[in-house]
């Protein structure tokens, strides 16, 4: 009587599993508690022992197999006595080893594609053939990925029978998708009004006025038992998953590392002069006015890019953008990770209305407050890390943006003045930019400009 | 008694009210339509369809005229217009007696009178017998708006009734208004060798139409021997013995015009006297019912749909209204006000018109980035090969989302045409899609692609 042996769960969220490696192979004996083969999970590497005594008359799985399903047979033990050829193959096993390649349970293939560009059907196959979408390159229009990518990408030629879950599907217009992607808004969570719940532009337009519809009720609203994030967490470590936030910050700074050349210039900037600036007008500001050295930042930065004005630019593929307004976004940290509200017309601001605009701000983005609006369209970003004690740091751009400034702390440094050792308060800048638009020399003049106003802050009077 | 009561009254059986009356048959409801006249209403009887049929007499008389540029020649071509006129009204008769049936297909019970309501829920018909209903729609139409002083006299000044029924051939014709039915009367009349003079009192013909798309139209009716006059008024019409003396102020003058017959087509007034409004709460604000977005009145229970609501004066907008009006009434759930931005406008003159959505110009004042294509019959085959050279399509889009803003359109059989877009437009289609959809070679439609392909700069054939 031959013995089945199958996939292990090795955890209770586990549905499926790479067979790694096979330590035994047909015509072995084996004892109980021999391990027989290695098995790989996302979070794990483990072994499989055998718990009966036999011969290995089959194995059914290849070594290196992907996807291969818990329960499924992966090898068959012939008892002591029995001739290992007589042995058949179980019908499940022959199923479960002929779609091991490519056809992982439905369950474990739902993929959350919210940022993926993609047509319904291409992720419909997405999720049934296993792949991920983050790593197919889309050849649709504006990169979108379309049915035949993802057959390329899996090695599938034909649309799987598959049976279509509907419930996998965004209905969404074609403009509805661009809205949100250009306004990052995860289409799935936007409540649809159109026919059969179709997502419509109004809808989008309605979220980005109104807000999302509260976590919990977005998440009822989409199937909770199948779309539940996998709770991957093991005693070696916790597995939190992706906040949409986290994902929008992956896929832009991902997406600026690898396409934006960026190139660094830091310059150290005396900052005596400003501190006691600084004092001077908070010693005389009306009550509730407290400006701070990044306001004063701000404010310089704005004032040097109006001085600079082919360094306020972004890039774009029909041309160059070169702004009229002056916006500047300031990088907040918020729990889960940041967000970058805008301080607008930062060049034509007084100190005080930079100051107020930006505890305004930050508050409400702590508070996750803000409207789209507010967050989205400045010209350069100011990423301040100085009262962290960092000294020196280079950002990364802020797409679409050209460049952003990364602020140190302002700390006393030995400095050579008139051939001779002195002590000043220093703050390295750096600035890192876009070289599609902001060249080296470009670059240089906006950061001198920055450190002229910086160090004699009565030139933001100018 | 039973029979006199309704879930629902419609008061007027046009394309308003009789679409409304079936669609509200199809949702269970038991249902009366109140006609005073003939089913099917203006539209079907005195508008739409009859001045189709004429023009497609004038249309084939003005081919052949022209048979010589096909290859052919014909002696001693002549036209009745007695016989034209007989062939419209046969297929209006037609038409009208085929809403009758469908009308008695879905059980909706039709009372032959005029209907007046009696305080909300009440219609009294013909002034002796009451039904009730708990809901009332009035969809009562309108009728040609006359100028103090310049009224229609049915003999030699005419509104679109007597214009479709002349009983001679006017030798010569002043037309005043250049809306869509001023147009095609002009275009019909023209072709059959009248000598057409319009006056119009805005800058240009057609003046809803994108300000382009109307000079093209002046330049081609012009070209066809037709005399038009803009920024100009009618003052005087004073009848004399062979016809009718016209003052008309220009800006360069007052000019005397002399014409056989006159047409007033200087827009539509609705029909809301007699129909017991004063006995309800229901507001009427120049010549027309005031409703909201689900066409509710002031009065609960009473509702007004189509041209007796305002404009734009069109039988699809009426038909669109009543369905859904009567889905509200219903409570079908997911209900979307009618899109009054996305309703297409089609005039059938020579050439003919068609258009959907916002202007250049409208796109522009609503503050729209644009980006505008434009594709010329001149470079589509099968224009060339029809013989209809003259006409260009254009789309305006809005440059950052891609969404389709309007479609114009002016040409050979555009009206056949423009419902591509106003679906592209429902469906919220961007550029890419429409970019991405095959069109059929050799079709006019071809055109549709390539003036969307221009608005991106990527068109083929011009």
């Amino acid at each position: 009587m031959a013995t089945n042996i199958l996939m292990p769960a090795l955890s209770p969220t586990m549905t499926d599993g790479k067979l790694a490696r096979w330590l035994v192979k047909v015509g072995d004996s084996v004892r109980s508690g021999d391990v027989i083969a290695e098995i790989e999970t996302d979070k794990a590497t483990m072994e499989v022992e055998a718990v009966d005594e036999g011969q290995v008359a089959q194995l059914l799985v290849d070594e290196g197999a992907e996807g291969v399903a818990v329960n499924a047979v992966i090898a068959v033990l012939a008892d002591d006595g029995e001739d290992v050829g007589d042995v058949e193959t179980p019908e499940a096993a022959k199923s479960s080893s002929d779609s091991t390649e490519d056809a992982a349970p439905a369950p474990a293939a739902k993929q959350d594609h919210g940022d993926v560009k993609a047509t319904p059907l291409a992720k419909r196959i997405a999720d049934q053939s296993g792949v991920s979408l983050s790593g197919v390159s889309g050849s649709g229009p504006g990169g979108k990925i379309m049915k035949a990518d993802v057959l390329g990408a899996s090695g599938n030629t034909e649309m799987s029978a598959v049976a279509v879950d509907k419930g996998d599907r965004v209905f969404a217009s074609p403009l509805a998708r661009r809205l949100a992607a250009e306004n990052d808004l995860p289409i799935e969570k936007v409540p649809g009004t159109g026919p059969n719940g179709r997502i419509i532009k109004a809808d989008i337009e309605r979220v980005l006025k109104e807000g999302l519809p509260a976590e919990a009720k977005a998440e009822e609203k989409a199937d909770a038992p199948k779309t539940a994030p996998p709770s991957g967490s093991t005693d070696d470590y916790e597995l939190i998953p992706h906040t949409s936030m986290r994902k929008t910050i992956a896929r832009r700074l991902t997406e600026s590392k690898q396409q934006v050349p960026h190139f660094y210039l830091t310059v150290d900037c005396e900052i005596d002069e400003l501190l006691r600036v600084r004092k001077e007008i908070n010693a005389r500001a009306p009550e509730g006015v407290k400006v701070s050295v990044n306001d004063f930042v701000i404010k310089a930065i704005a004032a040097a890019l109006r001085r600079v004005p082919d360094a306020n630019s972004s890039w774009t593929e029909e041309g160059i953008r070169r702004f009229n307004m002056v916006d500047v976004s300031v990088a907040v940290a918020i729990p889960g990770g940041l967000i970058t509200p805008v301080v607008r017309d930062a060049d034509t601001k007084g100190l005080a209305a930079i100051s107020a605009d930006m505890q305004d701000l930050a508050k409400r983005a702590r508070d996750g407050k803000l409207k789209p609006d507010e967050y989205s369209g400045g010209t350069i970003s100011v990423s301040n890390l100085g009262m962290f004690g960092i000294k020196q740091f280079d950002a990364v751009i802020n797409p679409p943006q050209g460049a952003i400034l990364a602020v140190g702390a302002g700390e006393q440094r030995p400095v050579v003045k008139d051939g001779r050792l002195a002590i000043a308060t220093v703050m390295s800048c750096t600035i890192s930019c876009d070289h599609r638009v902001v060249d080296g020399a470009l670059g240089a003049e906006l950061l001198q400009a920055f450190k002229n106003v910086i160090e004699f802050p009565a030139a933001m009077l100018l | 008694m039973a029979d006199a009561e309704f879930d629902l009254i419609v008061i007027g059986g046009g394309p308003g009210g009789y679409v409304a009356a079936i669609r509200a048959a199809q949702l269970g409801m038991k249902t009366a339509l109140v006609e005073r006249e003939h089913l099917g209403g203006i539209c079907l009887n005195w508008g739409c369809i009859p001045t189709k049929a004429l023009l497609r007499s004038s249309e084939v008389w003005h081919l052949m005229q022209n048979l010589s540029d096909f290859g052919m020649s014909a002696d001693n071509i002549k036209f009745d217009i007695g016989a034209v006129v007989s062939r419209s009204r046969g297929v209006a008769k037609q038409l009208s007696g085929g809403i009758g049936h469908l009308l008695k297909k879905n059980k909706v019970t039709v009372f032959n009178g005029a209907g007046k309501l009696d305080g909300a829920g009440k219609v009294v018909v013909d002034g002796d017998k009451s039904i009730t209903a708990k809901n009332v729609i009035v969809a009562t139409g309108a009728r040609a708006r006359s100028l103090p002083g310049l009224e229609a006299d049915g003999d030699r000044v005419w509104t679109y009734r007597e214009a479709m029924v002349p009983k001679v051939m006017p030798k010569s014709l002043l037309v005043v208004g250049s809306g869509a039915i001023g147009v095609e009367f002009a275009s019909f009349y023209n072709d059959l060798g009248a000598d057409v003079t319009v006056v119009e009192i805005m800058d240009r013909v057609l003046p809803v139409e994108d300000a382009e798309i109307s000079a093209m139209a002046r330049k081609s009716f012009e070209k066809q021997g037709m005399r038009i006059l803009t920024e100009a008024k009618v003052a005087e019409l004073e009848l004399s013995q062979s016809g009718v003396k016209a003052t008309v102020e220009t800006k360069d003058g007052v000019e005397t015009i002399e014409a056989e017959y006159v047409i007033m087509a200087v827009g539509i007034i609705g029909n809301t006297e007699d129909v017991g409004l004063d006995t309800t709460k229901v507001e009427v604000d120049r010549g027309h019912i005031k409703t909201n977005e689900w066409n509710e009145t002031a009065e609960p229970g009473v509702y007004a749909i189509g041209d007796v609501t305002g404009p734009p004066w069109l039988a699809h907008k009426a038909s669109h209204e009543g369905v859904i009006c009567v889905e509200k009434i219903a409570g079908i759930e997911g209900l979307h006000p009618m899109d009054k931005s996305k309703i297409p406008g089609c005039t059938y003159a020579r050439p003919q018109v068609a258009s959907v959505g916002m202007t250049e110009a409208a796109a522009k004042d609503a503050g729209h980035e644009i980006r505008v294509g434009k594709f010329p019959f001149m470079g589509n085959g099968k224009a060339i090969a029809l013989g209809d050279p003259e006409g260009m399509v254009k789309t305006v889009f809005d440059a950052k989302t891609g969404e389709l803003l309007g479609a114009h359109m002016i040409g050979a059989e555009v009206t056949e045409l423009i419902q591509g877009y106003v679906v592209a437009q429902t469906l919220e289609t961007t550029e890419a899609e429409l970019m991405h959809t095959v069109f059929p070679h050799p079709t006019l439609s071809e055109m549709m692609h390539e003036s969307v392909l221009d608005a991106y700069g990527r068109a083929i054939h011009f």
